[in-house]
């Protein structure tokens, strides 16, 4: 009786479904296959719908491959992510024990996420152009700072030093960001066993130690999350980069893969193959990185029972044969 | 013993006094680019060009305003646009969210699981390592600049079916279902006027995220919009930074406020909900 009821509205499991997966269908992975297929071909051109099969159908990833502009782009994703996330993830880890210690009572601290998130909302267009306002030359703010407090003489033309470009990108990501990463954090600390601080306190463990050897090892899986979406996010990397300095910056300087793809495919020549090429590369990566969460996020209760469900099993199958 | 405990209280002083200035030091971070910001759009140009930096608003705000007559960059027409998107972008990948986080919780069905999976799997594939094939399928049916191509893409959000599916499991009490179906309910109803209300608190968080990410887009309305009267907000702020207006500091600093303001609006009055928001996330993680 019960498993006819059950049979009978499992139908609706499907049909609520319907709409999700139609959509994922046409709006994801058809472009995901059709992305794959251009980049076999030599699509190339503004208004051109129609292509060839390459002959030797690995062109495009060869000439992407050893293209040095990319090279330098997947160079600079890869140096502008780290150089963001090493301040982010310290600064946000040290306000996370900070800011959750029993013994130091802070106030004011709900408004201190208030703010520290506050540049995390906000366009990153906007921000972009922002910045590159602030850092202008020869009268932005930045330099009025500076020659008010007499650090330097001569209006400084801060976007034409490859360094200084490639650090703001940088800072605005960490600023964007640092809040985010201390958030969740937080969150993670606030669910960990009060008891568990307790017992390290009368151990007399100190401050430190607490936050090393019982803090951190109980968020870090949160802190894993962290890291590979960080990761993919700044993999795709483009509002930023495209916005701050014209023309992807000092020698490319601030050129990032997304940003390549974008000039690839949409300025210039409009080498749509090349760039599905490049975007499949990346897409590569991403699957990967994707995996990894996946794996971070697996439902682990379940798959506690499904192992103890399978050794009953193994357990009463030895049973019957034993009885045999 | 006494001193001992004196020492410890001091440097516990001393810990909090550094404490404070860092995260004042972080807090006016946060602050000083967006005041800096508005202080300056009532600013003249020349005023600017003088001192770059005031901490007090001047009057020339309508002159300011007055540059964008005859220019492309046209904050009325950006909004517009951008509100439309993020409205029904939202409200589309809220609703088929939470169906499809119900479709997987409230019921046995075979591809249950590999569904699930598939739509983890699934969850962190960003839209712009596909954007070509997305750009030429569009291109082909002649949709560029049709705004609903930006926004039927919401209906399938895997990452907020994740978190949905998340808070149901929770929330949920299948005996509640049950009664409402010896009631006679339908089960499409069942979901729309009983289940929905049970996740109001769940859609709230989401529908805010949901609606800021998807009004600072830029990449795929860049691509997708080239007829000026469907610029996205970011889009026609991206403008600014046109050799037009590379004189008129004044207005490139209204037109950036006028984007940020509604965010900083939103934000300041739904600040406890949000940052709890990213909280609730973080945690399920």
């Amino acid at each position: 009786m019960r498993n006819r009821k059950l049979v009978n509205y499992s139908k609706y499991g499907y049909i609520f479904s319907i709409p999700f997966v139609v959509a994922f269908l046409i709006f994801s992975l058809y472009p995901v296959i059709y992305t794959t297929v251009i980049g076999f071909t030599d699509l190339k051109g503004l208004g051109i719908t129609t292509f060839k099969f390459q002959e030797d159908p690995f062109t495009n990833f060869k000439t992407i491959i050893s293209n040095a502009t990319f090279k330098i782009a997947l160079k600079n994703t890869v140096i502008i992510w780290i150089g963001n996330f090493i301040p982010q993830i310290g600064i946000a880890l040290l306000l996370t024990a900070w800011y959750t210690d029993n013994r130091t009572k802070i106030k004011g601290k709900g408004v201190f996420k208030v703010l520290f998130y506050l540049p995390n909302i906000i366009t990153s267009a906007t921000i972009a152009i922002l910045f590159s306002t602030l850092f202008g030359y020869p009268m932005g703010p930045m330099n009025d700072v500076l020659k008010t407090l007499g650090f330097i003489k001569e209006p400084f033309y801060f976007m034409n030093d490859k360094k200084i470009a490639k650090g703001l990108v940088m800072f605005i990501q960490f600023w964007m960001w640092y809040g985010y990463t201390m958030v969740t954090l937080v969150s993670g600390v606030i669910g960990i066993d009060p008891a568990i601080f307790e017992a390290a306190e009368i151990d007399g463990a100190s401050r430190t130690q607490t936050f090393f050897f019982i803090t951190i090892p109980c968020i870090r899986t949160i802190m894993l999350f962290t890291l590979v979406t960080s990761m993919i996010g700044g993999l795709n990397m483009f509002d930023i980069p495209k916005l701050l300095v014209n023309a992807s910056g000092p020698d490319n300087s601030t050129l990032t893969t997304s940003v390549f793809i974008y000039n690839q495919a949409f300025s210039g020549s409009y080498m749509y193959a090349r760039a599905a090429a490049a975007s499949m590369m990346m897409f590569v990566v991403i699957v990967i990185l994707s995996c990894v969460i996946f794996y971070i996020l697996r439902d682990k209760d379940e798959e506690q029972l499904a192992k103890l469900r399978k050794a009953e099993r193994k357990a009463e199958r030895k049973a019957m044969a034993g009885g045999m | 013993m006494a001193s001992d405990l004196r020492t410890k209280q001091r440097a516990s002083i001393g810990l909090k006094i550094c404490i404070y200035v860092v995260s004042i030091l972080l807090a006016v971070l946060s602050i000083f680019p967006f005041w800096v910001m508005f202080c300056n759009c009532t600013r003249s140009t020349n005023e600017i060009q003088e001192h770059a930096v005031s901490f007090l608003p001047s009057v020339y705000l309508m002159d300011n305003f007055k540059v964008y007559e005859g220019k492309d960059f046209n904050p009325f027409v950006g909004f517009v646009n951008s509100m439309i998107i993020s409205v029904f972008s939202t409200g589309l990948a809220v609703y088929f969210s939470s169906l499809t986080a119900y479709a997987l919780t409230a019921y046995e069905w075979k591809l249950r699981k590999p569904f699930f999976s598939f739509i983890m799997g699934v969850m962190m594939i960003p839209g712009q390592v596909t954007l070509i094939g997305f750009y030429q399928m569009v291109y082909k049916l002649g949709f560029t600049n049709n705004l609903l191509m930006l926004i039927l893409p919401s209906i399938a959000a895997p990452m907020m079916v994740f978190f949905m599916r998340q808070y149901l499991q929770g929330a949920l009490s299948m005996e509640i279902v049950q009664s409402a179906r010896i009631d006679g309910a339908g089960e499409f109803r069942i979901f729309n006027q009983i289940v929905l209300p049970i996740m109001k608190p769940a859609i709230a968080t989401q529908a805010i995220f949901t609606f800021v990410s998807s009004w600072n887009r830029l990449f795929e309305p860049l691509v997708l919009l080239t007829s000026k009267d469907k610029y996205t907000m970011p889009v026609m702020v991206s403008l600014l930074k046109g050799d037009i207006y590379k004189t008129e500091y004044g207005a490139v600093y209204l037109g950036l406020s006028m984007t940020v303001l509604p965010l900083i609006i939103i934000y300041l009055s739904l600040s406890r909900y949000i940052v709890s928001g990213v909280a609730l996330g973080g945690v399920k993680g």
